[in-house]
């Protein structure tokens, strides 16, 4: 019964509101940064309930299930995925064999669920947008697991979410170290190419390809994406948290420092979001299997070293 | 009002069809965008595709070409959904008015909500129009 007060809690509504704040002060952080006004405070949220009362329009031609499936699929992922954050950033002991690659898992699953309805839209923008957030996924998949492998061989070689936090709490984070900062680095870099954003926007490309694989989607299809986006960046940065620098705790002023941990991460998201162009794909793919694949080996040679 | 038309009023997103106009219309409705002018401060958004939009921004004296691409970009666009013709020409076909490729305006074609004249109209005035949109929707509805 807890595990249900956890997913409808703390998965879903206490991440997406989070998101939406956070994708409230990137939109806002973004306009200053232009000398705008940026969008009022609510913005997210209106955004998500006017696209929920739209038509919802299916293409002629498209594979109707997997269209409304994708969705679907995507969002669930980014629920479960949160709720297992959750569940052991509060409770450490309440962890299993392996649940650090659950969440590796079914951090891929969103960028899949785009692909899937792309692909199932038969939109040819939308097709060539789905396969090169493929391509973007092969090439930024191999550096992000080898950078989080290295929280793994510093705790001694455990793949508990829990037990790292442990460690963490013992032993100093895990940023501490000079392959923890170097991993970090690494990581997000892949942070920014899994949220989609604006050095690896490829796939989306505004325009270029007028939104990608979500050319098709209108409606609760296009909300459904839109809330899974915005949970993306709570969790993604949340995992980052647990992984290099010791969760979050609800104690005294550990709290204002696990809240200042996340907004440096999303106003550092923000940063390299307005002060880049957007890369190629070639370049993209050239990016993360040359210089951030070799950050990412250095960083576990050190580890296994025990830097 | 109902909470859908309330959500929509407050998070228009656009979308900007060219019907052969002379571009001097889409560069006023690109200049609201910038810092100056910045619709994003009532949530507005320029869509790239017509299936995100809310607001079809239509300028350019509809021809013959444009007629049935026009109807199709209104039927593709989800619904409560509204329509502002911008500029002389999608209004009355401005200097275009004697010419055998355009023979009818745009409001002949698919029922537009406002219409905002000049040739360009300036972004305050675009601004100004589709606050009246605002206005309009929120007492018809009320």
């Amino acid at each position: 019964m807890i595990y249900i007060y956890y997913l409808i809690f703390y998965g879903f509504i206490l991440t997406a509101l989070i998101g939406l704040v956070a994708s409230w002060i990137d939109r806002k952080v973004t306009a200053r940064v232009q000398y705008r006004v940026g969008p009022p405070f609510l913005q997210p949220f209106i955004d998500i309930v006017k696209l929920l009362g739209k038509e919802n329009l299916i293409p002629r031609g498209s594979s109707k299930i997997t269209f409304l499936m994708a969705p679907i699929i995507g969002f669930s992922s980014v629920i479960l995925v949160s709720t297992l954050l959750w569940v052991n950033n509060i409770d450490r002991g309440n962890t299993f064999i392996g649940d650090l690659f659950v969440v590796v898992y079914l951090l891929t699953i969103p960028s899949i669920s785009i692909m899937m309805g792309g692909f199932a839209s038969g939109n040819p923008l939308a097709s060539l947008g789905a396969s090169r957030e493929m391509k973007l996924i092969l090439s930024y998949e191999f550096p992000f697991i080898l950078a989080v492998s290295v929280p793994i061989i510093q705790s001694g070689f455990s793949i508990k979410i829990g037990e790292i936090l442990t460690h963490q709490a013992q032993s100093g984070v895990v940023v501490g170290s000079i392959s923890g900062t170097l991993a970090l680095i690494v990581v997000i870099l892949c942070m920014q190419a899994k949220l989609a954003l604006v050095p690896f926007d490829i796939p989306e490309a505004e325009t270029e390809i007028v939104g990608g694989p979500l050319i098709e989607y209108s409606g609760a299809g296009l909300a459904l994406y839109r809330l899974m986006k915005n949970m993306l960046l709570f969790t993604v940065p949340f995992f980052i948290i647990i992984l290099f620098m010791g969760g979050m705790r609800y104690e005294g002023i550990h709290l204002l420092f696990g809240i200042l941990k996340y907004i440096g991460l999303v106003a550092l998201i923000t940063v390299i979001r307005n002060t880049n162009p957007r890369l190629r794909i070639d370049q993209a793919v050239g990016f993360f299997w040359g210089p951030v694949s070799l950050i990412a080996v250095i960083s576990v040679v050190l580890a296994l070293l025990g830097v | 009002m109902s909470i859908k038309l309330k959500a929509l009023l407050k998070s228009p997103w656009v979308f900007h069809l060219s019907t052969g106009s002379c571009n001097n219309c889409d560069i006023e409705v690109l200049d609201c965008l910038t810092p100056r002018f910045d619709i994003e401060r009532f949530g507005m958004l320029l869509a790239g595709s017509i299936r995100h939009a809310d607001v079809l921004l239509v300028t350019g004296s509809a021809n013959r070409k444009c007629i049935p691409r026009i109807k199709k970009i209104y039927e593709q666009m989800p619904k409560p959904a509204l329509v502002v013709a911008i500029g002389e020409c999608s209004l009355s076909r401005g200097m275009f008015i004697h010419s055998y490729n355009c023979p009818v305006p745009v409001d002949h074609i698919i029922p537009v909500d406002v219409y905002i004249p000049g040739c360009p109209p300036k972004p305050e005035a675009i601004i100004a129009g589709v606050v009246k949109l605002i206005e309009k929707v929120k007492q018809s509805k009320s």
